[in-house]
């Protein structure tokens, strides 16, 4: 055999043949590369983001690396049919379906403090019988502070700790400001909006923008809020506790099912879908889709919610995303968070199953 | 110059198919994982039903492969080399098998709905575990890092032959240099 490589290399053009056998495999390697984005340094992908939230929150293993402290809840979906006109999706029906829910607080701190103005979420999992599953995070502001994946990682940076002050260094977020009139836009909307007791008397917002596609193929750009039937009381004064939004929710539901109306906004002509920091004129179509009915409450710790994301593209058929670039990006952000969290020891979580049910193990 | 043993037609096609969604696989793949881009979501979408996709074929190559005659290897090849040729397409089909499965376990005990299109899911083929979805996710990587691997070994050793051995193992593949093929004589 070596012989015949000998042969050939002494050939006219032999070595030319060598170089190629050796180029091909080189090349595919090189493009590999590339495509991994390992050969231009600063490619953004879901590993920045848990570096970025590791430096803003800190480490917490076993945790989710945003929304980190929360608490399952579990009940069903209702469809009214009023929404059957816009999406063919199974659970608009007039069908029950049932939900895997979790009520939490923004940030990556899973010991943190209540406080009324802290960003409150309720991420669902609804299950129809017969499938076509729908998971989605939804949040009690009402547009979302940035326009897309890069911005939202410098716009987290900006409000990093300092290693020695423990505290934001203002100048940082007055810079990024600065290059972002959407984000300032969309903070003074977040600083007005009328904050409420709690979880249950909240309503909690789509923020971005989906395709809704009925049963002849068209197409109608949607957003979505989860509207309580609970009356709206004022928020809680100093010293309410420090988990108190938890505690009022679990003794919420203890009292009897809560629930919710889902309001889906029917984009009109000109309301951009690709940017989640401006919110659609007031006087929008709106369409009750159903109601969420939340029945019972239980701890992260061996609750349904833990191991699952509620990652916002798992989508029915007759939902579809947007051109809004941020679900593809907590898609992928998501994802990666639930890979590290699941292959890490798990810490109790704030909300234990004592908190729940006071007396039992 | 004598005539060159051909892997039989249905073979052939089968080998370039899954040679050209393999390798757009793992770029799709690589991509996937490093990007938080709307693209994102498009190559998610593309990956799970090609990876299903390359799981058929190879179940279907692999039969075919213990049916119809393979040609041989030349002759001159060294034994080590055989041993290598032998092992690597052992590792070849394992992976073109088994990557797909993980893939398809992984999102099982991850909870998450293995989409093939919009309306057609796959059942789950483990049960809900998180703690095996974050090992099999791992795994996952893992093994397509060492296909890929494989794949520049199988890349690099046919142009060896085709380029600078010059013997029939290359054409049997291509199709080149004469028309005989397994088949024919087979019969």
């Amino acid at each position: 055999m070596m012989a015949a490589i000998r042969e050939t290399l002494a050939e006219k053009g032999g070595w030319l043949r060598l170089a190629a056998v050796c180029a091909a495999p080189t090349l595919l390697v090189l493009a590999f590369a590339l495509a991994a984005g390992w050969l231009v340094p600063g490619r953004l992908t879901a590993g920045t983001f848990m570096r970025t939230f590791g430096l803003v929150d800190g480490p917490h293993p076993g945790f989710r690396r945003n929304h980190a402290k929360g608490v399952c809840v579990t009940g069903w979906f209702e469809g009214s049919g009023e929404a059957v006109s816009f999406s063919r999706a199974a659970l608009f029906t007039r069908s029950r379906s049932p939900v895997v829910g979790r009520f939490a607080l923004a940030g990556g701190m899973p010991f943190q403090d209540d406080e009324p103005e802290k960003v409150r979420s309720l991420a669902l999992w609804i299950m129809p019988v017969h499938g076509g599953e729908w998971r989605m995070g939804i949040n009690d502001i009402p547009v979302f502070p940035v326009r897309n994946a890069a911005d939202f990682n410098d716009f987290l940076l900006a409000s990093r700790p300092e290693p020695q002050t423990h505290r934001p260094d203002p100048s940082r977020m007055a810079a990024f400001l600065a290059r972002h009139p959407e984000t300032q836009q969309a903070l003074a909307l977040l600083k007005a909006r009328i904050l409420t007791s709690g979880f249950a008397d909240d309503t909690y917002n789509s923020l971005d923008s989906f395709a809704f596609i009925n049963g002849e193929g068209t197409i109608t750009p949607v957003r979505w809020a989860m509207v309580p039937e609970q009356a709206a009381r004022p928020p809680a004064g100093p010293g309410a506790g420090r988990d108190y939004l938890f505690h009022d929710l679990i003794e919420a539901l203890a009292h009897g099912p809560l629930r919710w109306h889902l309001v889906v906004t029917v984009g009109g002509a000109g309301d951009v879908t690709a940017d989640p920091t401006v919110a659609w004129p007031a006087g929008r179509r709106q369409v009750d889709a159903g109601i969420l009915t939340l029945v019972r409450a239980e701890s992260e710790d061996g609750g349904p919610c833990k191991g699952i994301t509620y990652d916002p593209l798992i989508l029915p058929e007759g939902i579809a995303p947007s051109d809004d670039p941020i679900p593809a990006a907590r898609s992928a952000v998501y994802a990666r968070s639930f890979v590290l969290r699941s292959g890490e020891p798990k810490t109790a979580s704030a909300i234990s199953r004592a908190d729940i049910r006071p007396g039992e193990p | 110059m004598h005539p060159v043993e051909h892997f039989s037609l249905f073979a052939r096609v089968l080998h370039w198919l899954m040679a050209v969604m393999i390798l757009a696989m793992l770029f799709i793949g690589i991509i996937m994982v490093t990007t938080v881009e709307p693209a994102y979501h498009r190559l998610v979408d593309l990956h799970r039903p090609l990876g299903i996709s390359i799981l058929l074929l190879a179940v279907v190559r692999l039969v075919n492969r213990w049916l119809i005659r393979v040609p041989p290897l030349p002759n001159t090849l060294p034994p080590i080399l055989r041993l290598a040729a032998r092992l690597s397409h052992i590792v070849l089909y394992a992976l073109m098998i088994g990557l797909p499965l993980v893939g398809w376990g992984m999102l099982s005990a991850g909870a998450y709905p293995v989409v093939m299109w919009p309306g057609f899911v796959l059942p789950p083929i483990l049960p809900h575990d998180p703690a095996l979805f974050a090992a099999l996710r791992r795994l996952h990587t893992w093994l397509a890092l060492i296909l890929f691997g494989v794949v520049l070994v199988h890349l690099a050793a046919a142009l060896m032959h085709g380029l600078l051995l010059r013997d029939d193992v290359l054409p049997s593949m291509t199709g080149g240099r004469g028309n005989r093929t397994a088949d024919d004589s087979a019969s």
